[in-house]
């Protein structure tokens, strides 16, 4: 790891001023535990961090029309807002099936939007851990590479969003969620504010796997708003891994409904750990409208978000398992009381 | 299991030696200073563990007798080699005592503590935030130390394994993972311990199932889990009533 300068400014525009000052040579760093971890796998090279949680936006409000979390909240406060956990249980759990309590209290809700994949290829791409061997091709390391993933140990690799230059899965749960709730992401930058709907804030790799984010040089995601849907409280996030905790999804699906009785009034579907951005599910939404949730209607409504499905050499059951988390998903949230 | 008297410690529980029971920064500095002494002329019973820690402490003193020692408060500290523009100047209280630390602004909170200050309670694992090995707390908050930058805990209070025993006691958790045999090789430990006080505190030990799910960012490849689970069971109620 290179030496680098740490700095800790106290307000947003003095941290978009040391960006600017750095010459676009400075990241901005939250609590750390991507970029430190990939500063030591030699993925992530900044010559200069400007520690960006001490400059407010860390209020969770609930109160209003909409729920607004500011960026610098941690994901454990946010999991644990009594508000959020009674009447979204799809964000606190998103949340609480993320990582381990340890990182929770250290990561926040908006630097968590920014998760890198966790593609081994990806992770060990810079040859850091000298007895892993190779450095190894990777298009999202290194444009134009190649990929190693491609024909390689793909077991955890994308199925649907995927190009011929990366299968990586975008890693988070959060984002699933927030994605299947039609979150606005507000963003503070050097030429001022906009805001962006989440599904905007991810690109597909095609050919161009090493941008990942519509964000600007200096960018700093400020603020979460999330519009309150009566769909809230039927709702849930279920993660399927390879252990029963602590790890990062196999296949994941964020549902909320809003029921009439037994009918589908409203759904909205996102999908983790199978696709290289939070994945949408508008076929299967659609599908479920107006129907009565059943089984065999969850089934059939969550085969459509499998429908393009790409499988590559050893991650072809993920398609089933996908379906069946979605599935499952769909059930859960419309047996809890709205 | 018996219950140890106070002043022995436990096997593969790093929490009695002489550091630890320094209530104050005067020890600290005196432990820093006699342990060269110890693992040389004075103290023939060498074992790993006091010249590891003699090593640290040597390597300390050494620097921090020349010229650009920075240590204040009473700790011993290395002054960073990197140029100035990459250190971090850092003001932290760690386990009751307060530090003022002149630090490599790369460094880990877990490096600072082990190499610097050598407090070799947290345990460097994976150093990738993957098996707990290293939980601290900071401000009461339970977090992996290898993937925090020690720059952050300026203004903070760190606590680590050293510093939750008073007076030559144990520590409620501690007794409990000695009673229940929460451990084999002992190396997950301290970090086990650390995250399983937070746990109680968090209000997250109500139910053996939701013990596991809260303790599985810390991992224990002896696979002493069901000692672990009854341990902070027992210890969640003796910590409840206070």
């Amino acid at each position: 790891m290179e030496p680098i300068a740490y700095s800790v400014p106290t307000s947003a525009e003095q941290a978009l001023r040391e960006f600017t000052s750095s010459g676009g040579t400075a990241s901005y760093v939250a609590g750390g535990t991507t970029l430190f971890d990939l500063m030591k796998l030699r993925v992530e090279r900044p010559s200069r961090l400007i520690d960006v949680t001490r400059i407010g936006y860390d209020t969770i409000s609930t109160s209003g029309s909409e729920l607004r979390i500011g960026t610098n909240a941690t994901m454990s406060d946010v999991a644990a807002d009594p508000a959020i956990a009674s009447d979204y249980p799809i964000l606190s759990e998103a949340l609480l099936k993320g990582a381990s309590q340890q990182l929770r209290n250290m990561a926040t809700v908006g630097a968590n939007l920014l998760q890198r994949t966790r593609c081994a290829y990806f992770r060990h791409g810079a040859g850091a851990i000298a007895s892993a061997g190779a450095v190894y091709p990777c298009n999202k390391l290194r444009p134009g590479s190649g990929c190693a993933a491609i024909g390689g140990l793909d077991r955890a690799q994308a199925l649907l969003g995927v190009s011929d230059a990366c299968t990586a899965v975008s890693p988070g749960d959060w984002p699933v969620a927030l994605t299947a709730l039609d979150a606005q992401i507000h963003i503070l930058g050097p030429n001022g504010q906009r805001s962006l709907p989440i599904s905007a804030l991810y690109r597909l790799p095609g050919d161009t796997p090493h941008l990942e984010f519509e964000l600007r040089p200096g960018d700093l995601i400020t603020e979460i708003v999330i519009p309150k849907t009566g769909a809230g409280r039927r709702s849930t996030y279920h993660k399927v891994r390879d252990r029963e905790s602590y790890a990062f999804a196999l296949a994941s699906a964020a549902v909320a409904l809003q029921l009439d009785g037994r009918r589908v009034g409203r759904a909205h579907v996102a999908l983790g750990g199978v696709a290289t951005k939070p994945w949408r599910a508008p076929a299967t939404e659609a599908f479920l409208i107006g129907k009565t949730i059943g089984r065999e209607t969850a089934l059939e409504a969550a085969r459509l978000a499998f429908a393009d499905a790409q499988p590559g050499r050893h991650n072809g059951f993920k398609i089933e398992l996908g379906i069946r988390t979605l599935a499952d998903a769909v059930m859960i949230a419309s047996e809890r009381n709205a | 299991m018996a219950r140890r008297a106070s002043n022995q410690p436990p096997p593969g529980l790093e929490t009695r030696d002489s550091r630890s029971s320094a209530p104050n920064s005067k020890a600290l500095d005196d432990q820093a200073a006699s342990s060269p002494r110890q693992s040389g002329a004075t103290n023939f019973a060498i074992d790993r563990r006091t010249t590891l820690k003699g090593a640290a402490a040597v390597m300390a003193l050494g620097i921090n007798a020349g010229d650009r020692a920075t240590a204040q408060d009473g700790l011993a500290a290395v002054e960073p080699i990197v140029p100035t523009e990459n250190r971090c100047v850092v003001r932290t209280t760690i386990n009751g005592q307060p530090v003022h630390l002149t630090i490599d602004a790369r460094a880990s909170l877990l490096d600072v503590l082990r190499e610097t200050l050598a407090l070799t309670g947290a345990k460097k694992g994976c150093d990738h935030g993957q098996c707990g090995a290293c939980t601290v707390h900071v401000d009461g908050r339970r977090v992996a130390s290898c993937l925090t930058f020690a720059a952050k805990v300026d203004g903070r209070d760190v606590t680590t394994i050293e510093g939750i025993g008073s007076d030559g006691e144990l520590h409620v958790m501690q007794q409990a993972f000695i009673d229940h045999d929460a451990l084999q090789c002992g190396y997950c430990t301290p970090g086990q311990i650390m995250a399983a006080i937070a746990c109680v505190n968090e209000g997250h030990a109500r139910s053996p199932d939701e013990i596991r799910e809260f303790m599985s960012g810390n991992i224990c490849r002896c696979g002493a889990y069901p000692g672990i689970v009854a341990a902070i069971t027992d210890a969640a109620g003796k910590m409840r009533r206070g």
